[in-house]
């Protein structure tokens, strides 16, 4: 069954964020959260208990002016595939079955209804893509009108994380299938923060297809637990063997260097 | 008032103080109590938790109680198994402490989880690939092993055991006790090997992450090992510390000598155990994930490399050192600064490999996250002290727990049954009620 | 828990897993159950009470 792309075949869906292209302007991040219902604080002063699916970090070269640098790296759940497929930190470890890595699309879920709070998933995730409901929502008067329908509201008292927005995977499935297809384009499934995006910053695909533009940039090696051919691309933590599906692009040197631990940076050339 | 409840032939303080004893410890509970129900009603953000420590206080004094608490299994494994006979004069105060620490365990769970009444969840839907849902079967298990070994305690009450039905069961538990030791240490070394692998399996976690003997890390080996070996330091400590309480000697020296030098040794093999381990964690497993030993140590106000030298060194070599060299750990002083010492390293172990692990940062433009606990976070953390006390306290005064008191505290010739002297003479042998009294 | 829940997979881990712990449920169990007959039995043919 030779067609073109990727035919029924399991789909690993991911991303390559093009961090020269980022101006760290932070639509990503709002398109995140009213695309997914994620509950806001009051105030959100301190970001170690609010919830950013989609976390934008700020990266300096550390050079004085006017040598000085500004590097954004927006950072959603990496959805790591592991060693073997399905091995990602996470789901290993959840006791109660409650986040699961799917095979036929490669993204960890989150099942809200079964989690009971034990947080040793955020223990495991080394990227912080995992957040804890500190509080019940609560949403500013009238605002429970305007929520996504397609995604559950989370209570008090559970994790919650990216979805890669699943639901509209989905949607888009559903769709498919009504059309009698088994297989969507490319451009039928997007996630919220890649169509929001100005700088077209995010590209998001299907890992395994040769014909999605993901591929084409990080030209994964499947032999290398997915490792990037394009010496421009790099994943975080690449050592840990986590194998994320969130690949990251720049020219610029020292960004590179600030993604790694210094002194693995001649052992990752090695691999190249 | 109560003297027909307290065992033959010892003596016990007057009611008015134990009840007092039990009113400050009741006060301290009811503190730990509030705090409890506001967790319960208002959600976890009453803690100072966030989602950079997800694990913290809670989850360390859950590894710190099950570690101390180990004094139980492996007292009982030595005795039922091993065939110590010796220390059946400390096993039934092991129990005790072990179930103290093993319910206290399990409450803190109760409330640390995020929404506790789907609790049930981790038995119902396991993921047996967890190391967590390996600690809630066995951890659950071996509490019903713990209450299993306390219920004939509390059916020797000298009013109970009249009953004749009560007196046929205690006898009956008491006969099959070597199935339930051998089950409940069996349990043990599973729970408490998944404890440590909770840690040492998360792979995205340099800090934690060890390499693997089939499915389990080397802390799963480390922490069953360090149960065994300090959890009867505990036992011996709480000893000592009631002893002082009730200005009597309760348990023989020759008891405390073996517990002590067994406790000794382990401690002594599990130090070089644990050293080989650091060492080939600092020098192949942390490397090969792309971290040096200087990061996990540096450019923070807490952990430094002295954090290690005490867990390790002053708190890991010294005690088990002393504990083996029969001329220390014969003085009593010693054998007290021991165990105290060893206290401190098998809980300070356990923090750094609950707090630690969250605090270093792993990628590489992440930061140290510090974090010190909320006032509701140490409330119900010393709600099961105040707890354990009220239970020792209550337990020691109606339960023939040490089996040697009568024997080490021989009453007053005309007063053959002491449980019924007036409470004059019992003031008089207590010179000092102002310390917790209730208990003397 | 239970071959019922849907998680569950009859592979090894799963057998392992969950066979130590019916197991110890078992020992536990029958030696409870076996405990309580006993004493019954005992009390009904009139031993203990008084002896200690």
């Amino acid at each position: 069954m030779k067609h073109t792309g990727n035919i029924g075949k399991p789909k690993r869906y991911g991303m390559v964020i093009d961090l020269d292209k980022c101006t760290g302007c932070g639509t990503c991040m709002v398109a995140c959260m009213a695309e997914n219902n994620v509950p806001f604080k009051k105030d959100e002063s301190n970001k170690l208990d609010s919830i950013t699916w989609l976390r934008v970090y700020r990266l300096t070269n550390g050079k004085p002016y006017p040598d000085n640098e500004v590097c954004y790296l927006p950072r959603p759940c990496q959805h790591c595939a592991g060693k073997h497929e399905g091995h990602s930190p996470c789901v290993s470890v959840c006791p109660a079955t409650a986040t699961d890595y799917d095979q036929e699309t490669g993204i960890v879920s989150q099942i809200y209804t079964r989690c009971f709070g034990c947080r040793y998933c955020m223990a495991a995730c080394p990227y912080h893509a995992r957040y804890f409901n500190w509080w019940d929502p609560v949403w500013p008067k009238g605002m429970e009108k305007a929520l996504n329908p397609n995604v559950s509201a989370r209570m008090r008292g559970i994790v919650e994380k990216c979805s890669f927005c699943f639901h509209r995977y989905q949607k888009a499935m559903e769709k498919a299938h009504m059309e009698g297809r088994r297989e969507l384009e490319e451009d039928e499934y997007q996630t919220a923060c890649t169509q929001a995006c100005p700088a077209g910053a995010i590209t998001f695909g299907d890992l395994n297809n040769p014909e999605h533009k993901v591929h084409q940039i990080a030209q994964p090696d499947p032999a290398k637990g997915g490792r990037p051919r394009n010496p421009k691309v790099f994943r975080l933590l690449e050592e840990l063997e986590t194998n994320p599906k969130v690949y990251y692009l720049s020219s610029r040197e020292w960004v590179q260097e600030a993604c790694h631990k210094p002194h693995l940076l001649d052992q990752k050339t090695a691999h190249h | 008032m109560d003297s027909a409840l307290i065992p033959k032939g010892v003596k016990r303080c007057p009611i008015w103080q134990f009840a007092l004893g039990l009113g400050i410890a009741g006060a301290v509970l009811l503190w730990g109590v509030y705090a409890m129900f506001l967790c319960w009603f208002k959600g976890l953000n009453q803690t100072n938790m966030n989602d950079y420590y997800g694990f913290a206080l809670w989850i360390w004094a859950d590894l710190a109680v099950i570690a101390l608490g180990g004094g139980a299994f492996f007292t009982g494994l030595l005795k039922y198994v091993f065939g110590k006979d010796e220390l059946k004069n400390i096993i039934n105060y092991a129990v005790l402490i072990g179930f103290i620490c093993y319910s206290s365990a399990l409450l803190i769970l109760a409330i640390d989880v995020g929404q506790p009444l789907r609790s049930w969840f981790i038995f119902w839907h396991a993921n047996v690939h967890s190391m967590l849902t390996e600690v809630a079967f066995c951890l659950s298990c071996y509490f019903c092993v713990l209450t299993i070994e306390y219920i004939p305690l509390i059916l020797e009450n000298r009013q109970l055991d009249k009953v004749p039905f009560v007196h046929n069961l205690s006898h009956s538990m008491h006969e099959y006790m070597a199935v339930f030791a051998a089950t409940g240490a069996f349990l043990s070394f599973f729970h408490q090997g998944s404890l440590g692998g909770v840690a040492g399996v998360l792979f995205g976690r340099p800090f934690a992450y060890r390499e693997h003997l089939f499915i389990w890390p080397w802390t799963f080996f480390l922490f069953t090992w360090s149960a065994a070996a300090y959890g009867p330091c505990f036992t011996l400590l709480v000893t000592r510390i009631t002893e002082k309480i009730a200005r009597k000697q309760l348990v023989k020296d020759a008891t405390i000598q073996l517990l002590a030098k067994i406790a000794g040794w382990m401690m002594f093999t599990y130090i070089i155990a644990k050293i080989i381990d650091t060492i080939y964690w600092a020098t192949t497993t942390a490397p090969s994930l792309g971290f040096s030993l200087k990061e996990f140590y540096s450019n923070n106000p807490v952990y430094g490399f002295s954090i290690l030298f005490i867990e390790i060194v002053v708190c890991g070599v010294l005690p088990a050192v002393m504990l083996v060299i029969p001329k220390v750990r014969s003085n009593r002083l010693l054998l007290t600064l021991a165990t105290v010492l060893a206290v401190i390293g098998v809980s300070l172990n356990r923090w750094v490999m609950v707090l630690q692990v969250m605090a270093v940062p792993v990628m590489s433009f992440d930061t140290w996250v510090m974090y010190y606990p909320s006032w509701q976070e140490v409330a119900t953390t010393i709600l099961p002290v105040a707890y354990g006390v009220i239970l020792i306290m209550i337990s020691y005064r109606y339960l023939p727990i040490f089996p040697q008191e009568a024997e080490l505290n021989p009453l007053e010739p005309e007063t053959p049954v002491a449980a019924e002297m007036d409470s004059q003479e019992a003031t008089e042998a207590d010179a000092d009620p102002e310390l917790t009294p209730a208990e003397a | 828990m239970f071959p019922f829940n849907f998680e569950w997979v009859w592979d090894m881990s799963h057998m392992v897993f969950m066979g130590g712990l019916w197991y110890a449920l078992g020992i536990l169990g029958a030696g409870m159950t076996f405990c309580v007959i006993k004493a019954i039995l005992d009390t009904a043919s009139g031993k203990g009470g008084h002896h200690h």
